[in-house]
């Protein structure tokens, strides 16, 4: 059993599918790690006390604030970013339908709203649009007054159902 | 801002957190889910923290049937919380009490253990806590104890916990066959923090109201608990606004939160189906 407090952490972690090893500083948040180290810069670091959810991200499956976890948490888990989703291909159809639905124009929540719409497409069926916007509210926009990125997020929701577009 | 941390470990049990806690002294912070912690690094409002991280250790999670009361890991997230079938049979108030707290993100880590400990003035859980006559179980260097959720709760962000104490698990009494429990809130949007919020308990044993973000901790509204015993709810109203003394603050005036705590106390009767009693 060790009694030791280290300023200094190893991790060993997967993002975006990739393996990671790293020495972490014990007070470094996960958002920063994976911009500053990993040089993925999707998700932002910008009011850093949970409220504007730009920094969200996907931790073991759960979308999660990228703020309000220390990297020395993630040690053993499974990061995605929106990077990884896009190159995956999973959320190209969410992607399409933002654009598609002026659903962003500076861009800057995006990556945070994709991770936590994909939060809520991934219990599956057609979310009434009060409960979009319920899982939404915690991810600010300061651009779109949030009704196209309801509208994206119900026509995926419709199209992933098979009931076609809205 | 970015944090500073005094430095990080991690327990793999509860002796192990205790030791851990022990070495840190002053300096020592339990980290659960981080959603209140992280962002007070985050802010420097707490610096230099020797965090012993305790999301690790297994047995601090989960919801268990103990017969008479649910025992409930204080590691348990809100959102397991939320759809834990056991909690919703047996404590109704807390899976509603779910929807009410912060967003999907943040109810992803947040545990209920440490929304208790950190017992912020408007968080629900605590209010829930007070309101079912729930027992908070802490362990420190002298063993367990058990706390009365009514004695738990000193004031602002403070506790009855020690220092070198870890908030192990919530017991909560099981409803019995007839119980209603109900939470009302008004906040400003879905998942804030409410300006004022109520908890409405309806058992056998009588009435139980438990007022939150209307003074420093969860307020026990015995004055009011005993009006509507006797059915009389214009009374209860009237006996509740008197026994709260609410902040004015730049959320909300005193007496706004005065009137809607007797607005939500006659919504939550409404909605257990009439007067009691
Ligand atoms: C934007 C935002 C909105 C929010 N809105 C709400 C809301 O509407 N309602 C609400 O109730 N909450 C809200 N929260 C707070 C959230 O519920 C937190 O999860 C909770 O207050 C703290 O739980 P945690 O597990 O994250 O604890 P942490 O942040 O890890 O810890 C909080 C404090 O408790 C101590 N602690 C934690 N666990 C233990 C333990 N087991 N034993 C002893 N001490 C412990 C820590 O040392 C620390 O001082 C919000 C948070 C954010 C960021």
């Amino acid at each position: 059993m060790t009694l030791a407090f280290s300023d200094r952490i190893d991790v060993a972690l997967v993002v975006n599918g990739e393996p990671v090893e790293a020495r972490v500083p014990a007070g470094q948040h996960l958002v920063d790690f994976l911009r500053l180290e990993l040089g993925l810069t999707g998700a932002h670091a910008s009011c850093e006390h949970g409220v504007c959810g730009a920094c969200t991200v996907r931790v073991d499956g759960q979308a999660v604030r990228g703020c309000l976890m220390l990297a020395a948490q993630a040690d053993g888990a499974d990061v995605w970013t929106v990077e990884g989703l896009t190159e995956a291909g999973g959320s190209a159809d969410l992607q399409a339908a933002f654009v598609d639905r002026n659903a962003l124009q500076c861009g800057f929540c995006t990556p945070g709203m994709i991770v936590a719409a994909e939060d809520l497409l991934a219990r599956g069926g057609v979310p009434a649009r009060a409960e979009i916007r319920a899982h939404l509210s915690g991810n600010y926009c300061r651009c779109t007054g949030y009704e196209a990125i309801v509208d994206a997020v119900e026509q995926v929701a419709r199209t992933r159902a098979g009931k076609g577009t809205a | 801002m970015k944090a500073s941390a005094g430095g990080y470990a991690r327990a793999n049990d509860v002796p192990h957190a205790l030791q851990l806690l022990a070495l840190a002294g002053a300096a020592g912070r339990i980290l659960a889910g981080g959603q209140s912690l992280v962002a007070a690094m985050n802010m420097r409002l707490s610096d230099g923290d020797m965090l012993v991280d305790i999301t690790r250790i297994g047995a601090l999670r989960g919801v268990t049937d103990t017969g008479d009361s649910l025992h409930i890991g204080a590691l348990t997230r809100h959102a397991e919380v939320g759809t834990d079938p056991l909690i919703r049979t047996h404590a109704p108030l807390l899976t509603e009490a779910v929807h009410h707290i912060a967003h999907a993100a943040i109810r992803n880590r947040g545990t209920i253990g440490g929304a208790l400990a950190h017992a912020d003035p408007a968080a629900e859980f605590p209010a829930c806590a007070v309101a079912l006559g729930a027992v908070i179980h802490a362990e420190g260097p002298e063993g367990a104890r058990q706390i009365l959720a009514e004695d738990f709760f000193e004031g602002v962000f403070t506790t009855a916990l020690a220092e070198n104490e870890i908030l192990t698990a919530i017991s909560v009494p099981k409803a019995d066959a007839a119980e209603t429990q109900i939470m009302e809130e008004v906040a400003r949007r879905g998942g804030d923090y409410a300006l004022t919020g109520l908890c409405l308990v309806r058992r056998a044993a009588g009435h139980r109201v438990a007022v939150f973000s209307a003074g420093p901790a969860p307020v026990l509204a015995r004055a009011a608990m005993a009006a509507l015993d006797a059915g009389d709810i214009d009374g209860a109203v009237a006996a509740l606004q008197a026994e709260l003394d609410p902040p004015s603050d730049t959320q909300a005036s005193a007496g706004y939160r005065r009137h809607i705590a007797g607005v939500l106390l006659r919504r939550a009767v409404e909605r257990s189906g009439g007067q009691g009693a």
